[in-house]
């Protein structure tokens, strides 16, 4: 520990702390404007400038990159050290005397203005005050190294390298963030079509899941992480105290024998671009469900504020209902839920705004217990139900008064009117569709699927949970559109049928297997290869092929190839399928 | 009377037969000469069912089984892929014209596609009328049909 006084405060320090972090230390301000935290003092603005005093000598250095002395004694405002300060400061002014960051410095060092000539410069245009902070943290930081300083004097300036875009530049963004002075803005090109999943708000590389996820951990997404791009970074590693930070973790494969599989794979909603009409994707405050569900949590991006792209509180919220739903163009089928969350996005933002509310129905279906009854208290509060399927939205610009407004066009059925609904946010209800990888987790239990696209259940009255493959039960919305207590429903019975085999300790198979006749067996082997369950082994000292009852699934495949019919199988045997046949040609 | 084919069909257990009640249960309408046998797997249907049912007077016999990938045995329908051509064959130097033999893939969410399929066997079948055994002469003419 080193000690020090600073200003006549003594401050003990670790060794090698600069002056600057000694005097945060102490409570005592130094001006800065290139100093960051993030990388090593860089010390180009010089007004850190400091009088340090060893014994009976002073010198005036930097206090960003001075490190502390035992028992130096430090002055951050003596006349020598305002003298120097005020004099950086002009010429600082003198060159940038329009930019925020050096007006303000400049105010609070006590300068008006410079004695010094401006130059004649478009600050609106070029108002990087050379502090470096992009070029250390891309350097340094980032590792990119893509920024650099060129030239000299007054000529000297931050440029990419030939002046060109780089191909090092990740767009991480980390140069905008550090800018003081807001001359560099990043030009995300290409970004059209490359929709991230939701766009209410930025989202940082490390982050937790959700404020619900258990168990509550930040997890890296590599894919925009700086440090799984360049190798540099690891900001967030520093900052954590308990260094739980690990870079080196790897997705790993598990495999775990089970014995049952309950499939609840959940959902996708309907991606509301396809439908053009409807401007999502093309239109700010054109929000899918799910984007305005994350809106009106609370722990969302807008803290369960209602706000349009603006930031306004909206004046009129429309919320359509059956997008993609209902509609031979897409789904036929209803998606169930909508309905009642459309209702329950129209209390809340009756609660929270004092917007103009319509709901765009085709029909409301309020089906279940205390839905109608609630359908009925969202009227009470005023909200507007049109019955009617929205033809269009689109921006209005017939008049000053609509400017920034959606047009939603509809046709009242009830009323037979043609209607203009002037709004300042759209709410589409997205139908509820099976997930896109719902065929290949279809495949890998082997199960198949309604025409709609969700899993098949057994039996859609008598086994609604279970599915053609064996201990592989569904539940929820890989099953079909259900609501919370109906999938609740169907999971506690899945869980319960799990439980039910387990409790027995032992598993009924299926009465339809296959047999050898060990007599007619000539021990070709032919069946052996065919099994895909390998339940058909040679008995070596029989010279038969033998199936084991417990693998076979009873597919018959061996059964139709065996060239002696010695292979039967149980419940579909050659004489009962030509019995059959029999009957039906007569 | 006018002929009406008799044919039989062979429909996998999972898939094809599932499809064949939910076209029933969509009251889809679909023609009846279709006789349906139900088989655990289209890889059970055993080449001696088809050629006993040409020779029991069976105007035309459809296998039918999931689609590739789907089988809920994982590949018996890969084996009823190989069966039905060498049998095409095998029937075609019987005498028996080789259209009358037909594997289709039918999944269970597909009832559209088995009346679809229904009525088209129905429909070819209706064209070559009722089963005989050609001379060598038309077995040719036959071939080049198919």
């Amino acid at each position: 520990m080193v000690t020090l006084t600073i200003d006549g405060k003594q401050v003990e320090v670790l060794e090698d702390t600069s002056i600057l972090k000694a005097a945060e230390k102490a409570g005592i301000w130094i001006p800065t404007m290139c100093y960051s935290d993030y990388f090593e003092p860089y010390g180009v603005c010089r007004l850190c400038s400091v009088e340090a005093v060893r014994g009976k000598r002073s010198r005036v250095v930097t206090a960003c990159n001075y490190p502390v002395r035992e028992g130096i004694t430090v002055l951050t405002n003596s006349e020598k050290v305002k003298w120097i300060r005020k004099i950086i400061m002009e010429l600082t002014l003198s060159r940038w005397p329009n930019v925020r960051v050096v007006r303000e410095m400049a105010e609070k060092l006590g300068i008006e203005k410079p004695r010094f000539v401006s130059l004649e410069r478009d600050e609106a245009e070029d108002a990087c005050i050379l502090c470096g902070m992009c070029v250390n943290m891309c350097n340094e930081v980032v590792k990119a190294g893509v920024l650099g300083f060129a030239n000299m004097g007054i000529k000297r300036e931050v440029v990419l390298p030939f002046n060109e875009r780089s191909d090092r530049c990740i767009v991480c963004g980390a140069c905008v963030y550090v800018c003081p002075s807001g001359h560099i803005k990043t030009v995300i090109e290409d970004y059209k079509g490359k929709k991230p999943e939701f766009t209410l708000g930025p989202r940082t590389a490390i982050y937790v899941p959700t404020m619900q996820a258990v168990p509550r951990i930040p997890v890296i997404d590599t894919n925009s992480c700086i440090h799984f791009k360049t190798g540099g970074c690891e900001i967030c590693a520093k900052v954590c105290e308990p260094n739980a930070i690990n870079y080196e973790m790897k997705d790993e494969v598990e495999e775990i024998e089970v014995g049952q599989i309950l499939v609840a794979t959940g959902f996708d909603i309907f991606d509301a671009s396809v439908m053009a009409q409807y401007g999502y994707g093309t239109l700010d405050n054109v929000y899918s469900s799910l984007e305005f569900e994350m809106m009106l949590n609370s722990t969302g991006p807008t803290s369960g504020k209602v706000l349009t792209k603006e930031g306004k509180e909206p004046r009129s919220v429309a919320i359509i209902h059956c997008i993609g739903s209902r509609d031979t163009n897409h789904h036929p089928y209803c998606s169930r839920v909508c309905c009642m969350y459309a209702l329950k996005y129209a209390h809340l933002v009756h609660d929270r705004t004092s917007a103009a509310i319509y709901q765009f129905y085709i029909d409301m279906r309020a089906f279940g217990k205390g839905y109608e009854e609630f359908y009925v208290r969202i009227l009470d509060e005023g909200v507007k139900a049109i019955r009617g399927k929205v033809a269009e939205v689109v921006e209005a610009t017939s008049s000053q008064k609509d400017e920034g407004l959606l047009l939603v066009r509809c046709e009242d059925t009830l009323a037979g009117k043609l209607l203009a609904i002037p709004v300042d946010m759209v709410v589409l209800c997205n139908a509820i569709e099976a997930r896109k990888d719902s065929d290949a987790v279809r495949r890998l239990f082997s199960i198949s699927k309604s025409p709609d696209g969700f899993f098949l259940e057994r039996h859609p009255k008598l086994d609604p949970t279970s599915t053609s493959t064996e201990g592989v039960f569904i539940a929820g919305c890989a099953q079909g559109p259900k609501d919370i207590p109906d999938t609740v429903a169907q999971a506690s019975s899945a869980a319960a049928r799990i439980l039910s085999v387990l409790a027995k300790g032992e598993v009924e198979i299926e009465p339809v297997r296959a047999m050898v006749q060990e007599e007619y067996c000539s021990g070709c082997k032919i069946c052996n290869g065919l099994c895909p369950y390998n339940a058909i082994e040679f008995l070596e000292d029989k010279k038969v092929s033998h199936v084991q009852e417990a693998l076979c699934k009873g597919c018959g495949t061996c059964v139709a190839a065996c060239p002696s019919s010695a292979m039967t199988g149980h419940g579909f045997t050659d004489a009962q399928i030509l019995a059959e046949l029999d009957g039906l040609l007569v | 009377m006018a002929f009406e084919p008799k044919i039989i069909g062979f429909l996998c257990n999972w898939c094809s037969y599932t499809g064949a009640d939910l076209a029933g249960v969509s009251r889809i309408k679909s023609s009846p000469n279709v006789r349906v046998i139900r088989t655990m797997c289209s890889g059970r249907v055993d080449p001696t069912f088809i050629l006993k049912a040409f020779q029991l007077g069976a105007d035309g016999v459809i296998v039918m089984g999931c689609h590739l990938g789907d089988c809920h045995y994982q590949e018996g329908n890969h084996k009823t892929i190989r069966r039905i051509p060498f049998l095409k064959r095998l029937i075609r130097d019987f005498g028996i014209d080789p259209r009358r033999l037909r594997l289709e893939w039918v999944s269970a969410s597909e009832g559209d596609r088995f009346a679809k399929i229904v009525n088209e066997m129905t429909e070819e079948i209706r064209k070559l009328g009722p089963i005989k055994v050609y001379i060598h002469s038309e077995i040719r003419q036959a071939a080049a049909h198919a």
